[in-house]
């Protein structure tokens, strides 16, 4: 088959499919499902420039997607007042003191002249110096904040400023946060590079579980405010109420689905757009040198690229979009739970997505994206079913059965990592592959 | 009086910790640099076989349990570990046969590997979390402490107590002993020998007619191994949840690469380095303080450098620093 056959076929088995999930479970159900298949579409889409284009291999997923979720308390949640009042201002000048101290120590290591040793002691020094300042500004500001209502509030809040907005702000938050990291590893090799954005992207969320002040930590910030209206507000609308006659449907679950919907369309547009600048961007001169790079990067590099700067470049765009990707989930979600983030159900799943859908081609990473989703969702139910009907001889009495029954959920775990083995054994480019160009 | 105190405290809470700790790191990361060394690529499913060793080691233990088999006072572990390691040993070989060994006749690049890895990390937690679920499973029996705080108070007279659990003593020696015997093994014996030339320069020992699979066997044998003790250890230890195994992959890799990936003493070194450091940082040095100062100068607050929250965190922010300043490790190992 050909690519843009496989696209075809492959997008129409798809729709058929949550088509089928709406009409014999329920639309609810399958609208989650888009919804959810939407978000990780476009967290492959970023992962599929880095690695399918680039060559680099981002474990930072979690990371990425947890900042865009950041985004979303800082932007949109009103400020907590007396916060401000008792020393808001000096916690963000200790951590400013702090930057500025790592800042000095770099431009010190990399512009003197003094050699090694004394260099890496005086860096050090500073370092450490300067988190022992930040530390004697801040503790007390950050008790003190954490005491306000901690069973409401008890962190320094945000802007109050509309929701949609943090989606952007979560991208540019990934990207700044890429830079650093891009910075600090893309110089390692790709196994390294794996195992220390792995690393990064946990030391992001533990800071985000423990420090309270800025995002309630494990106590989760509940209640962010929707881009959409509240099915509340809609059932006790005129046309809501009239369309619900005319289809016979429930209120309740009608305005469920309009919430949904409306969901869905933001989240399409976003995924299309991206898409679409993708798309120019590994058409256009600078997708054919970043291939050319992750090909070979001897030759590309005699050929007078840039190899480091390219590289950091394609990592800054792809963990913005991630970051995008991760805003979006928690908006819709509606609340910031870092305890949430699992580099099994973030980082891995997401690889597995790229991987099955076809790496360096992006209607692949769609597809995979989807495909992988919907499966990771229905495989629970499936392997129970699939349990049950093996089981169906054995008496209930017996322990197995039930001990079977109970674990069967975990059939899932199983059921991806097969996906993953058969795709990479037998078709080793995915689903749909890159297209030779 | 007092100082002898604040060195109890020290042994206490820093020393015997980090010692059990650290060889359980040891043995995990001994496992992830053998197989760097060997087979070439980093094996993301280490954690998961270590959980798949413990597993085994907490059926076969209630199995015999049942069937009133104990070593009291020791934990019956002990006497099933034995068959355990075959039994690991035989599902590691079975997942080479079926999955490692294709992309190794390929010669593949060893991203490639990797990911692969993380497809049989996935299998394997879903096959154990289907076999014994996902909760917490206790498979400890017998005595629970070597030395109590209260007797060694009663015996020495001292303020501060020292406890030493038996798990910790166990781990401690089990681990001495594995790790004398694979030094002996990879050092002294033909195979070992053997096995070393291979990992050093692949082409050369094919022609001087070592067998390639021989040695990739071995190779797993010996991580299979590993893996299972390193896993019962801290299961033991920690008590056994599969979901935190996942999480220790990173400590482990981190131990792995601070030593230098593909050195077996570095990874050693590195396990220790490592769980020191977390021990360390996030200890509360107000009464180590208490001790060896006068009264009045003792500071106020907790004195730690970085809430206990960050314990794990620590050991990444390691291997960051680590493959900023020197990414072939403590001891010069391979550069991936």
């Amino acid at each position: 088959m050909t690519n843009a056959s496989r696209i075809k076929f492959l997008y129409i088995l798809m729709t058929i499919t949550l088509l089928l999930v709406g009409f014999f479970q329920s639309w609810n159900v399958a609208l989650t499902i888009f919804n959810l298949c939407l978000i990780s579409s476009i967290m492959t889409l970023g992962i599929n420039i880095q690695w399918g284009n680039a060559g680099i291999v981002n474990f930072g997923v979690m990371g990425f997607a947890a900042l865009g979720g950041l985004a979303n308390i800082i932007i949109s949640m009103p400020p907590t007042q007396n916060a401000w009042k008792v020393g808001g201002e000096i916690i963000i000048i200790g951590l400013l003191v702090f930057t500025l101290s790592v800042i000095f120590s770099i431009l010190l290591f990399k512009k003197s002249n003094l050699n090694n040793k004394i260099k890496y002691l005086i860096s050090f020094a500073f370092i450490v110096s300067g988190y022992f300042v930040m530390r004697l500004l801040v503790d007390a500001p950050i008790e003190k904040i954490e005491a306000i209502e901690p069973a409401k509030t008890g962190y320094l809040g945000g802007f109050n400023l509309p929701v949609l907005l943090s989606w952007p702000v979560g991208g540019l938050l990934a990207a700044f946060s890429a830079f650093i990291i891009g910075k600090i590893s893309l110089g390692l090799r790709s196994d390294y590079l794996a195992i220390a954005t792995l690393g990064i992207s946990e030391i992001i969320i533990y800071f985000l579980k423990n420090e309270d002040w800025l995002s309630r930590g494990v106590k989760n910030v509940n209640g962010l405010p929707r881009p959409v209206p509240y099915e509340i507000e809609l059932q006790s609308k005129e046309w809501v109420l009239k369309v619900s006659d005319y289809l016979d449907m429930p209120i309740t679950e009608l305005s469920s689905i309009i919430v949904k919907l409306s969901y869905s369309i933001l989240f399409c547009v976003v995924l299309l757009i991206v898409l679409f600048l993708l798309e120019i961007a590994v058409k256009s001169p600078w997708g054919r040198m970043m291939r050319a790079i992750r090909d070979n990067e001897v030759s590309a590099n005699a050929m007078g690229k840039n190899i480091k700067q390219r590289h950091l470049q394609v990592f800054i765009i792809g963990s913005a979009i991630v970051g995008l990707a991760g805003a979006m989930l928690t908006t819709l979600d509606g609340q910031f739970t870092p305890v949430s983030y699992q580099p099994l159900r973030y980082t891995f799943l997401i690889w597995i997505m790229v991987i099955v859908g076809g790496s360096g081609n992006n209607f692949g990473s769609i597809i995979g994206g989807f495909l992988i989703w919907f499966f990771w969702v229905q495989s629970e139910p499936l392997g129970l079913w699939f349990i049950s009907q093996i089981t169906t001889h054995i008496s209930d009495a017996i322990i197995i059965k039930s001990h079977l029954l109970e674990n069967a959920a975990h059939i899932r775990l199983m059921f991806m990592g097969m996906i993953l083995l058969i795709t990479l054994r037998f078709a080793p480019k995915g689903l749909i592959p890159e297209v030779k160009r | 009086m007092d100082f002898i105190n604040g060195i109890t405290l020290i042994a206490n809470y820093i020393v015997i910790p980090g010692l059990t700790y650290g060889s359980q790191l040891a043995l995990g990361a001994l496992g992830i640099t053998i197989i760097y060394s060997v087979l070439r690529f980093s094996n993301f499913a280490h954690g998961e076989f270590m959980s798949f060793g413990a597993m085994n080691s907490i059926l076969l233990s209630w199995l015999f349990i049942s069937l009133g088999v104990t070593l009291n006072p020791l934990p019956t572990a002990i006497i099933v570990l034995p068959i355990a390691i075959v039994l690991t040993i035989s599902y590691c070989i079975i997942m080479d046969k079926f999955i490692f060994k294709f992309y190794r006749k390929q010669n593949s690049k060893s991203v490639i590997n990797l990911i692969v890895s993380i497809g049989v990390m996935f299998f394997t937690g879903g096959l154990i979390r289907f076999i014994v679920g996902p909760g917490d499973k206790n498979f400890f029996d017998g005595e629970r402490f070597i030395l109590k705080a209260r007797t060694f108070k009663n015996i020495t007279g001292l303020n501060e107590g020292l406890t030493l659990k038996t798990t910790q003593g166990i781990t401690i020696i089990l681990s001495v002993l594995l790790v004398i015997l694979l030094f002996w093994f990879l050092n002294k014996t033909k195979t070992g020998k053997s096995m070393r030339a291979y990992s050093d320069n692949k082409e050369l020992a094919l022609l001087s007619g070592i067998n390639p699979e021989k040695v990739v066997l071995i190779t797993w044998i010996i991580t299979g191994t590993l893996a299972c003790v390193a896993g019962t250890l801290y299961g033991l230890d920690k008590s056994y949840k599969p979901f935190t195994y996942l999480h220790l992959v990173l400590p482990i890799f981190s131990a792995a690469i601070v030593g230098g990936v593909g050195n077996p003493v570095g990874a050693i070194i590195g396990g220790f380095v490592i769980a020191f450091s977390e021990l360390i940082i996030t200890f509360a040095y107000k009464k180590i303080f208490f001790y060896f100062l006068p009264i009045n100068f003792v500071p106020e607050g907790l004195l730690q450098i970085l809430s206990t929250d960050y314990k794990i965190a620590i050991s990444f922010l390691i291997l960051v620093l680590v493959l900023l300043i020197k990414p072939t490790g403590i001891y010069k190992g391979k550069i991936i």
